[in-house]
């Protein structure tokens, strides 16, 4: 495939608080970003487990890209600060596992800031196109399948 | 992936909103997708409808629970934040726990933000696989009630806060009124007429401060601040610090006589904007509500100059015992109440921050708020309108509009009052001193009612408008002849010209800020602030005196630039939303919450620091953690933290999340490959 023609497909992260709702402006503002992401609504950045993370990775997702409120402005006073050092984390973990760290991009865009969240959804979008599509092993053959394959 | 989710019986409901998604989106394309590719999923059946929030929308989906035995519903429409409560009820109204309704948002996150049809409806698709297959991990919900305390804390006592209080006090509960001046009455107190009726403003407020102030309903709490709020809708705890006034609130008559004895004359930067002064000991003005003086430390003699001089407040002092306590020390006060009112106003912008015009550096350059003094007659000019000197009234003066507004060097929004108010300023200054009267202004904006008239008016009084941006206020004469003392550079947009007027003063009509501590008062109350700082409600045109925090609700210019009548208007409606509230007795909050499965808990406490709320503890004896719901709010930070899945969140949980993820890949999966 080559890489104008590669469209990535990006799972988005984003709190019902301010991401969520600055995604929902982007919207009533008919402000256009790349068709690329899709959105899935947790309460919280906090919230998400660095497996939905995988889970994504695993299961297609060229890039995942997490969206919550602005460090200080935590609807939860202060658990985006948790996603942000889950993020760090799992960046080292995906580079042991040879994925490029930057395939997952954490980002802060409070419920006014439509055009920013556009923008993040434009500069992640290009950054995953220059990665290229996730050289993801194809996903581990559920156990059942596999004994049923080496059986006789 | 294992799931007992197939004798489940979905229904997809793809919306047109007319051709909001329509236009965008193959609607058509999309339910026939969830019709006939998710038929193995559950889906029994998958319509499109012009209007899905419509009545008959709604029927539709009632409908189809009740004929076709659905025990799930999937409604793509809009964002859920609009319209999850609308189809919830449909549900709860057919029967069918309104929990086990999901929206796929392809509106705001499809229609409106792309414009290829085949992606977009690709995407749409997408989102509505995800969605179905969420909702198929739903559990049936209840809501959580809770009850509503009834009393009522409002913050800041201008004329928003205080329609709030009274309209809450007179209908029989309990308001704390909470001002952090020493009386109640804000901005509009240092008014003197109002436009565009040109009302006193005194006249209109002092008697709302004063039914306020000895309402048997409203508690007022001046000069005082709230420091801490903890809690939830119905039930909050707020510490207030009692800033110390020097002075025995309950035992000071008021009498004045020691406002008079005190021989301290200090600047007041305050009520009269810079241009009066006032004593050591003050109140600021003399209908202040409460009636009794503060002593301000910074400048009494007793502090500045060694402990135990003049001491005069003291001594003259008449009351038994003596009100005055030079040792007072700030106090705190626990408040229980069930909503919260902010209605902390506005600062206004700094006219210093334009160099060009001048104030602060050419002496007859003032601010609207300066000459809004000037002009009331309990002012410090006695109403008289005067240049720096104090005794010279101006022949010309130029008003310039938008002073840092509309205005990308310093603040963008529209300050809404500003034209009005010139007008009435210009108005005011032609009645009192007869001066010429030159207004400058980039659009005039009169949109309310009576306002245009009122402009009509003053254009017929002979007050000048050219339009136009000022430029330059300048001191210095471009020639011999030129005749000032100041002159106002601008463009006459609609002469085609440059101008130069020359005027004996300038009032710089400077626009309001949102208040320079927003920021951290929204945090104290766990509010948004938008990136100027101004209160972020709920929604914009819906929902503009509700905050994202239940319970907690915003009036006046703490949300946006206003006028006066806007401002009662959302005190008023502040506190119906807040009446209603109480009068329910009782509220049903989102069950978003998290739990503990004790079964599955290794005790391991890693959760344990999460919780910002402290509603995770750990239970010694049984060597496990719980977790308090009613403390819950609901972030689901531990769930995701827990190692050994033992923590679920409810509408939240890991198997509807990851099966959404599943979901939204259903086109790109990545197949094993062949062994």
């Amino acid at each position: 495939m080559s890489e104008s023609a590669f469209e990535p497909v990006i799972i988005g992260f984003t709190c019902n608080w301010c991401s969520y709702r600055a995604a929902d402006l982007a919207g009533t503002s008919r402000i256009k970003y790349p068709p690329n992401v899709r959105l899935i609504r947790v309460m919280c950045s906090g919230r998400i487990d660095p497996t939905f993370v995988l889970k994504a990775l695993a299961d297609g997702a060229d890039g995942v890209m997490i969206a919550g409120c602005h460090p200080g402005e935590c609807h939860y006073l202060e658990q985006n600060y948790k996603a942000l050092r889950r993020h760090r984390l799992l960046q080292r973990t995906l580079a042991q596992f040879g994925i490029e760290p930057e395939r997952v991009r954490l980002t802060w865009a409070s419920a006014a800031e439509g055009a920013r969240f556009a923008e993040e959804v434009g500069a992640m979008v290009d950054e995953v196109k220059k990665l290229g599509p996730l050289n993801w092993p194809t996903r581990p053959v559920p156990q059942s399948e596999a004994a049923a394959e080496v059986a006789p | 992936m294992a799931d007992n989710t197939q004798q489940e019986r979905v229904g997809v409901y793809v919306c047109h909103c007319g051709s909001n998604i329509a236009g965008v989106v193959d609607v058509q394309s999309v339910a026939r997708f969830a019709a006939e590719d998710l038929k193995g999923r559950g889906v029994v059946v998958a319509r499109d409808y012009t209007f899905m929030c419509s009545v008959t929308g709604q029927e539709l989906i009632e409908q189809d629970i009740r004929e076709q035995g659905l025990t799930r519903v999937v409604v793509a429409a809009c964002s859920p934040h609009l319209h999850e409560g609308t189809f919830r009820g449909a549900c709860g109204r057919a029967g069918l726990n309104p929990y086990l309704a999901e929206m796929a948002s392809i509106r705001e996150h499809v229609a409106w933000v792309h414009t290829d049809k085949a992606v977009a409806t690709a995407k749409a698709k997408a989102i509505v696989n995800g969605a179905v297959e969420r909702v198929l991990r739903n559990e049936p919900l209840e809501a959580i009630r809770v009850p509503i305390e009834a009393g009522t804390l409002v913050v800041g006592g201008g004329i928003a806060g205080l329609q709030t209080a009274l309209e809450i006090a007179e209908a029989g509960y309990p308001v704390h009124l909470v001002e952090r001046e020493p009386s109640i009455g804000g901005h509009m107190a240092q008014f003197d007429k109002t436009f565009p009726t040109l009302d006193c403003a005194a006249c209109i407020l002092t008697p709302k401060m004063a039914a306020a102030g000895s309402h048997p309903h409203i508690q007022l709490h001046t000069w005082s601040e709230v420091e801490k709020v903890e809690g939830y809708v119905g039930n909050y705890t707020v510490t207030v610090k009692k800033k110390p006034r020097y002075v025995l609130e309950d035992v000071c008559t008021g009498c004045g006589i020691c406002i008079e004895k005190c021989p301290v004359l200090v600047v007041d930067e305050a009520h009269d904007a810079g241009i009066g002064y006032r004593k050591a000991i003050y109140t600021p003005f003399a209908q202040a509500v409460p009636n009794i003086p503060v002593l301000d430390p910074d400048t009494c003699t007793y502090y500045v100059g060694g402990k135990g001089g003049c001491r005069a407040c003291e001594k003259f002092c008449p009351t038994e015992p003596n009100s005055i306590v030079f040792d007072q020390q700030e106090e705190r006060i626990t408040l229980r109440v069930g909503n919260i009112v902010l209605a902390t106003g506005w600062d206004l912008f700094d006219a210093r921050r334009i160099h060009q015009y001048g104030y602060g550096r050419l002496a007859n350059v003032f601010t609207n708020l300066e000459l809004e003094r000037m002009c009331n007659a309990a002012g410090p000019t006695g109403g008289k309108v005067v240049l720096r000197d104090g005794q010279t009234a101006p022949a010309r003066v130029g008003i310039v509009h938008c002073v840092g507004s509309r205005d990308r060097n310093y603040n963008n929004w529209c300050s809404s009052i500003c034209c009005m108010q010139s007008v009435k300023l210009a108005h005011l200054v032609k009645e009192r001193t007869g001066a010429e009267v030159f207004n400058f202004y980039i659009d005039m904006r009169t949109p309310a009612k009576d306002y245009d008239e009122f402009y009509q008016r003053v254009l017929d009084e002979g007050v000048h408008f050219i339009r136009g941006k000022v430029a330059e206020v300048s001191d210095v004469p471009r020639g011999p002849d030129e005749q000032g003392p100041l002159f106002v550079q601008v463009e006459d947009t609609l002469a085609g010209l440059q101008r130069r007027i020359p005027v004996d003063m300038v009032v710089l009509s400077a626009g309001l800020e949102p208040r320079r501590d927003s920021k951290a008062v929204g945090k104290t109350f766990g509010i948004a602030c938008s990136t100027n700082g101004w209160f972020i409600e709920k929604h914009a045109k819906l929902d503009p005196i509700a905050t994202m925090t239940e319970g907690v609700f915003v009036a006046g210019c703490a949300q946006g630039p206003k006028d006066i009548p806007a401002s009662v208007a959302q005190g008023a409606a502040a506190a119906a939303r807040v009446l209603s509230y109480i009068r329910q007795g009782e509220l049903a909050l989102e069950p978003v919450r998290a739990s503990v499965n004790e079964a599955q808990c290794s005790g391991c406490r890693l959760c344990n620091g999460l919780c910002p709320f402290n509603a995770i503890s750990f239970i010694e004896e049984r060597r496990v953690t719980e977790i308090n719901a009613a403390l819950c709010q609901g972030c689901g930070t531990c769930v995701a933290a827990c190692p050994a899945g033992a923590i679920s969140g409810s509408g939240f949980s890991n198997e509807q999340l990851l099966a959404q993820i599943e979901g939204l890949l259903l086109d790109v999966a990545r197949v094993p490959e062949p062994a």
